[in-house]
Order: C-alpha cells, then sequence, then structure tokens
C-alpha cells in the first residue's frame, strides 16, 4: 500500500477531490464574518423564568427600526439577538423592549463598528501572508543541505502546496457550516488558520527529515528515490500519526467541553491537524516522488 | 542521575504546592482573569485629535490615558487597564483610547463614569456678535465664536469658592476657581492681553456657561467660572475638573460587556476541558508507549504545574483563548517526548542497550524537535503582533508553553529516563521499554 513509486496517481485523488469540493464550498457560499470581524452588535440575555416565544419577541424588536435582528435561541433561557452596531441608547431601547415580557438578565452584549471590524480582518490578512512567508524561509533554511535527486527548494515547494491544502479544506468546512448552519467565523477562526500552518509544517518536517536522513545512509548505494520515500514514510508513519493524535485529543475535549467562545477555534484546528496528518504522509511525498519523476523524465527527454 | 530525577521532583512538588495554596480570590498570586472570564466592561473610543498640532499628539494621549485613569480609579474600579492604540491594520491611523473595567458589568455606568469627564472650553465672542450668541431656539450660535486654544488640557486644579462671578452676580454665589499651568497660563494672560472688552464664552461639555467681558490682561493664572451653580453642582465641576478634563474630545466606537455568570460558565468549561483532556491524553501515552509514556505523563504534570506558576508569576491574564493555547500546548508539549520515545525504539530494534538508546533517543530526536518548537514560535510572534488583546493573551500562553516544553522535554524526560535506567536485556525491560502493538 505504501510503494508510491507504483501507485502513485491514486495518492493524489483525494486530495485533488477535497480541494475542488472545499474551492466551490467556498466560492459558492463564501464565510460568514462574525461581528469583530465585519462589526456588528450581538446581546445575549437569559429569562430566569422561561422565555417568551421567538415570533412575540421577534415582533415587538421588529417595531424598533434597528434594521434586520436576527434572534437565535440558545441553552434552555437564553436568547441572542443579533443586529447591526447599536449605540447605547438604541441599546437601552432594546432592552426596554425585552423586559415588557418579564424579568431578564443581560449576559454580554458586544458593539463592534464597522471600521473596528474590518481593521481586524485586515490585520488577520496581512498576519497570514507574513506567516506564509516566514515558513517558507524556514523551510529554505532547514532543508538548505538536501540537493541530490531533489534539490532543497523543491521540498519547500511541495510543503507549501500541503500547508495550503491544510488551510483550505477547513475553510471550506466552515464554508459549508456557515451556509448550512449559519456558522460565524471570528478572529480566533484566523487565529486557527495560522496554528494550523504552524502545527502542521511540523509533521513535513518530520517526514522530510527522514527522507534526508535514508538518502544520506544511502549515499553508497543505489536507490531508488520512491523506495527511499516509502521507506521513509514506513518509519514515520507511527511518529505523525501519534503526535497530531495527542494534538487532537485536547483539541476535541476543548470543542465538547470547552467554552462556546473558542468552540470555532476548536473545530477548525481540529480539522486542520487530521487534514496536516493525512496530508504530510499521504499527499506531501507523493508530490515529490512525482516531481522527481517528472522532472528526470524531462531531462530525459531533453537529451 | 538518580539524585537530579529527585530533585526535580521535590522542586515540582514544590511549586505545585505554590500554585494549590495562592488561588484565593484577590490574593497577590491568585490568577489574573480577563473580561471574558470575571465578567466586565471594555469600551474603546475614538480619539479626535485633528485640532492638536502633530507633535503634541503623543503628549495628548498620554494626558487623556491619565486623566481617564485617575477618573475611573477615583470611582473604585478594581485594576481598570486604560491604553492608548492608534487604529489602522498597520497601526497608522487615527487614535483610540481602551478602557478595560473589569466587574463593571452595566455600559450605561461605564459610559457615565467617564462620559462625566468634562470638555473645557475657552472661546472668543467675535466683535458684534454679542447679541447673537444664542439662537432662537436657544442653542448655541457656533458662528458667533471663535477659537482661542485654551482648553482644559491646561488646567492644573480648580477649586470651589463664594464670590463674584462675572461682575453681576450675588456675592455669596458658588462658583469654581480654575488655576492653568505655566503654558495655559501663559496663552490665558495674552488672550486677556488683546482682547480686552471682547466677551470670552466658557464652554462645558459643549454647553455655554458664561460669557463675562474681559476686563483687563489676567496674568496670574486663573479664571472664575460662574454660571447659576448650585453649591453641589459647583462641587461636582471643581472634582471633575480636579480629576483632569479631556485634552481631545472622545467618541464611543464600540462596547463589549460580560456577566460575571458567562464569564463563570467559561472558566469552569476551560479547566473542566484541560483535565479531561489531559486525562484522556495519559491513559493513551501509558498504554502506547509503557514506561517512556510514564515518563512522558509525569514530565506533562510538571510541564502543567510550571506554566501554572508562571501564569501567576508574570502575571499573565487568562481569557478563554489562553486558556484554549494552554490545553493546545499541552497537546503539542508531549509530542517531544513521543519523538523521543519513537527514536528509543528503533535504537532498541538495532539491538543497544537501554542507556544507549534513551542517549541516543534525545540526541537523534532533536533536530525535529528544535525545528518544529521553532515554527510554533514564529506564528506565536506573529499572532502577538497580530492581535486584540484576547488573541494577544492566546499567543503569549502558546508561546510560553513552547519554551517551557523544550525546556521539560529535554530536562525532565531525559533525567528521568536515564534514572530508570531498566536494563533491556531481560524480558520484563523489553517489554516496558518496548511500545505500541507490533511486538
Amino acid at each position: 500500500m505504501l510503494n508510491i513509486g507504483k501507485n502513485l496517481k491514486y495518492f493524489f485523488l483525494l486530495p485533488a477531490l477535497l480541494s475542488i469540493l472545499a474551492l466551490a464550498a467556498l466560492l459558492m457560499w463564501g464565510l460568514r464574518p462574525g461581528i469583530d470581524l465585519a462589526g456588528g452588535s450581538l446581546l445575549q440575555v437569559t429569562y430566569p423564568n422561561g422565555r417568551p416565544p421567538v415570533a412575540e419577541v421577534q415582533a415587538v424588536v421588529d417595531k424598533l427600526g434597528l434594521g434586520e435582528v436576527r434572534i437565535q435561541p440558545t441553552g434552555t433561557n437564553d436568547y441572542i439577538l443579533s443586529q447591526r452596531d447599536l449605540s447605547n441608547q438604541e441599546k437601552n431601547q432594546l432592552e426596554a423592549v425585552l423586559g415588557g415580557f418579564g424579568q431578564f438578565q443581560e449576559d454580554q452584549f458586544n458593539s463592534v463598528g464597522p471600521v473596528l471590524g474590518a481593521e481586524l480582518l485586515d490585520k488577520g490578512l496581512i498576519s497570514l501572508g507574513l506567516v506564509v512567508i516566514c515558513i517558507i524561509l524556514f523551510i529554505a533554511f532547514a532543508f538548505r543541505k538536501v540537493s541530490k535527486p531533489v534539490a532543497s527548494w523543491k521540498y519547500g515547494i511541495v510543503a507549501i502546496i500541503t500547508l495550503l491544502f491544510d488551510v483550505l479544506i477547513p475553510v471550506g468546512v466552515f464554508a459549508a457550516l456557515g451556509h448550512f448552519q449559519g456558522a460565524e467565523v471570528d478572529s480566533l477562526f484566523i487565529v486557527a488558520l495560522l496554528t494550523i500552518l504552524g502545527i502542521s509544517i511540523n509533521d513535513k518536517i518530520v517526514v522530510f527529515d527522514r527522507i534526508r536522513e535514508n538518502l544520506q545512509l544511502n549515499n553508497g548505494r543505489h536507490m531508488d528515490f520512491a523506495d527511499t520515500v516509502s521507506k521513509s514514510i514506513r518509519q514515520t508513519l507511527a511518529r505523525s500519526i501519534n503526535t497530531s493524535l495527542t494534538v487532537v485529543i485536547m483539541l476535541l475535549a476543548l470543542y465538547f467541553f470547552g467554552p462556546a467562545s473558542t468552540q470555532v477555534f476548536a473545530l477548525t484546528l481540529t480539522v486542520g491537524m487530521i487534514v496536516g496528518t493525512y496530508s504530510s504522509i499521504f499527499f506531501a511525498s507523493p508530490l515529490l516522488v512525482a516531481w522527481d519523476q517528472w522532472s528526470r523524465s524531462s531531462s530525459a527527454k531533453k537529451k | 542521575m538518580r539524585y537530579s530525577a529527585v530533585l526535580i521532583l521535590i522542586v515540582a512538588v514544590a511549586i505545585g504546592f505554590f500554585v494549590w495554596k495562592t488561588n484565593a480570590p484577590g490574593g497577590r498570586f491568585a490568577f489574573k482573569l480577563g473580561l471574558d472570564l470575571s465578567g466586565g466592561s471594555e469600551l474603546t473610543y475614538n480619539a479626535d485629535t485633528s485640532k492638536v498640532p502633530s507633535s503634541q499628539i503623543a503628549d495628548s494621549m498620554n494626558a487623556l490615558q491619565a486623566v481617564i485613569e485617575r477618573r475611573v480609579n477615583a470611582f473604585g474600579v478594581g485594576e481598570p487597564v486604560v491604553q492608548t492604540q492608534q487604529a489602522g491594520a498597520l497601526g497608522t491611523g487615527g487614535y483610540r483610547l481602551i478602557v478595560e473595567l473589569p466587574g463593571v458589568t452595566d455600559i450605561n455606568q461605564a459610559i457615565a463614569m467617564i462620559g462625566q469627564t468634562p470638555t473645557l472650553d475657552f472661546q472668543l465672542v467675535k466683535p458684534g456678535f454679542e447679541a447673537s450668541t444664542t439662537n432662537a431656539d436657544g442653542s448655541i450660535n457656533m458662528a458667533a465664536f471663535e477659537d482661542t486654544g485654551l482648553t482644559g488640557t491646561y488646567i492644573t486644579g480648580a477649586t470651589l469658592q463664594f464670590g463674584n462671578g462675572s461682575g453681576n452676580a450675588l456675592q455669596t454665589q458658588p462658583t469654581v476657581q480654575v488655576n492653568f499651568n505655566a503654558a495655559g497660563t501663559k496663552l490665558f494672560s495674552q488672550i486677556t492681553d488683546q482682547n480686552v472688552g471682547r466677551e470670552l464664552g466658557i464652554f462645558l461639555d459643549g454647553n455655554l456657561l458664561s460669557a463675562p467681558v474681559i476686563q483687563e490682561k489676567i496674568d496670574n493664572g486663573s479664571a472664575v467660572i460662574s454660571g447659576n451653580f448650585t453649591a453641589d453642582q459647583a462641587k461636582e465641576l471643581a472634582t471633575n475638573l480636579n480629576l483632569g478634563a479631556l485634552p481631545v474630545p472622545i467618541t464611543l466606537a464600540s462596547t463589549e460587556s460580560i456577566g460575571a455568570i458567562l464569564g463563570d460558565q467559561a472558566t469552569h468549561a476551560g479547566v473542566i476541558a484541560g483535565l479531561l483532556g489531559f486525562l484522556i491524553l495519559c491513559i493513551f501515552m501509558i498504554l502506547w508507549y509503557r514506561v517512556p509514556g510514564l515518563v512522558a505523563v509525569v514530565s506533562l504534570v510538571i510541564y502543567g504545574v510550571l506554566m501554572l506558576a508562571l501564569f501567576k508569576l508574570i502575571p499573565v491574564v487568562l481569557t478563554a483563548a489562553g486558556i484554549a493555547g494552554f490545553i493546545l500546548s499541552v497537546g503539542l508539549a508531549v509530542d517531544a517526548n513521543i519523538l523521543i520515545a519513537e527514536r528509543m525504539k528503533e535504537e532498541l530494534q538495532a539491538g543497544h542497550n537501554a542507556h544507549d538508546a534513551i542517549a541516543h533517543g534525545f540526541s537523534r530526536a532533536w533536530n525535529a524537535i528544535r525545528d518544529s518548537n521553532t515554527a510554533h514560535i514564529i506564528v506565536a510572534v506573529i499572532l502577538f503582533w497580530f492581535g486584540t488583546s484576547i488573541i494577544k493573551g492566546f499567543a503569549l500562553v502558546f508561546g510560553l508553553g513552547v519554551i517551557v516544553s523544550l525546556l521539560s522535554a529535554i530536562i525532565i524526560s531525559r533525567t528521568f529516563l536515564l534514572a530508570l535506567g531498566i536494563s533491556a536485556e531481560s524480558r520484563v525491560g523489553r517489554f516496558f521499554m518496548r511500545s505500541g502493538i507490533n511486538k
């Protein structure tokens, strides 16, 4: 199964399929930004004596002229109201109206102006760019001494391609979740994507490191590159899976038992880690072999 | 080696004891919780620096921070945080003021606290406009006034006085005498010198209080403000002015408030998630890696204890994102142990004895450990730059976790493994040092 040379084509099927699905989801549905990225306000209230029916609350709230107000029930007695950013007066008006249904308490209120939101989004995108550049430099440095038979910069490119794949899939997942369940992405989502980049690179390095070591050991002996890669993967399989498994265990605990505010973060990172482990073993290495074969056959043609 | 191992254990237990005993809320070393865990409000204001010459903006913003901080402290808010910041993705935009008020969950109250900071303004009435300073509906006709540049920034203090105000007031009317600083005195002296006979409008929070006629040059640096105050009003104004007037006008840009109940729930959820995840992790490590797994668990516990102690000592303000970062870092900290254990397994399979296997396991795994942690630190640094205070909290915890986990893997795991020194010759020894399911 792990004979990469023979089964090269098949290894690319799943990554290609997943990438197309994720891209399609992203282009069709896009991501839903939360208020800290797009601006807006959120009010969470609890009615300890039982909450009034949504329709009634919606009717009363709509009359205030605050634009579109989305009311979501949560927990047993809570409502979350999402609307455009509110001035303090408007918020007091809203609460006065909500008080008409009975005693309630305000759990949290968050109002972000659109300028602040757009700024955070910009900063997030710049950070993503910075991390990608730093990682490229980092890999170039880490693999500067490996040249035969595949040049060191090729390892770097392959690593970047697989990293982009690792980030694309969680984004696609949230595009789908946003469309079907109204899931919103917040600034912690961007943090999770950045963290995926930083952690996933490990797995790639572990495998590439082993390939490098085996190539050095094989310097005297003739060994097919594809076989070297396959052997390296077999040797590092347990390590790759286990190092990711430990992180996923903690993340799943965080998702299922942790605070609500970090659930988007936990889910994004979990998907990213799983995809990342898969891509280090079954996507990055076949890419290396394919590249090696392609460059050898094209230089053979030149002769 | 055995001595080192025992020493580490003793130190770790001592630190653990310290962490355990300093948990009383309000104690000097209790955990510092961010707003989203302790409950409180955060207000972000835009500061309008358009009328301030650019060389003085930094000073004005510092003065603004000091004024608001004094005011908030005067209201008895415990450990508020007042910061100034520049807007824009690259930090080159307008200026902002961020105020964090732990424990204050009523935004109305928070805004009132800050909103009461007075803005004091002195504007000259243009010649010929004396009769038309107010419009028909009573609002102020701003076209009748021209700016003098003298604002509340220049005031050093204010006192309540009973006495003569603008010449036509009763003898015992409450007034407020304000004193200017050196620059203010000079400016006031200039204004009064050059404009004798004109009216000088005194505006408080945009409301015209009075417009006394300038009788003569005033160079003692003090002015009397009268405006038909009651004694209470005058006293309040004097108090507010003493705490400081706003150097620049501010408008509210965003608000956030979280109730203490929600904050508590988030804290509990975070702690439970952490403990549960840790438990499952320990079970997995021991089952799969046996003795090295047990060593990993011990070094992980010491890692956790060290991190908690660092949170208390630095101190690190914990937010929900910070707890998430900590939980994540536990999962990553154990990875170094896994890399070492896997290398050891290879060495044992190659026929080395246990001692050599352990030593080689460490040195050969070091490259991978070093590289992966470097990547983590790069991400932590960039995140620290990117984020709001919540994200900074995550980045700090994450970065700290990387450093401490490096230490715990190298020093602690290595010491314990070598101290155990189980011979790999016996079958029992081989069983304990192997791992996984194959053989």
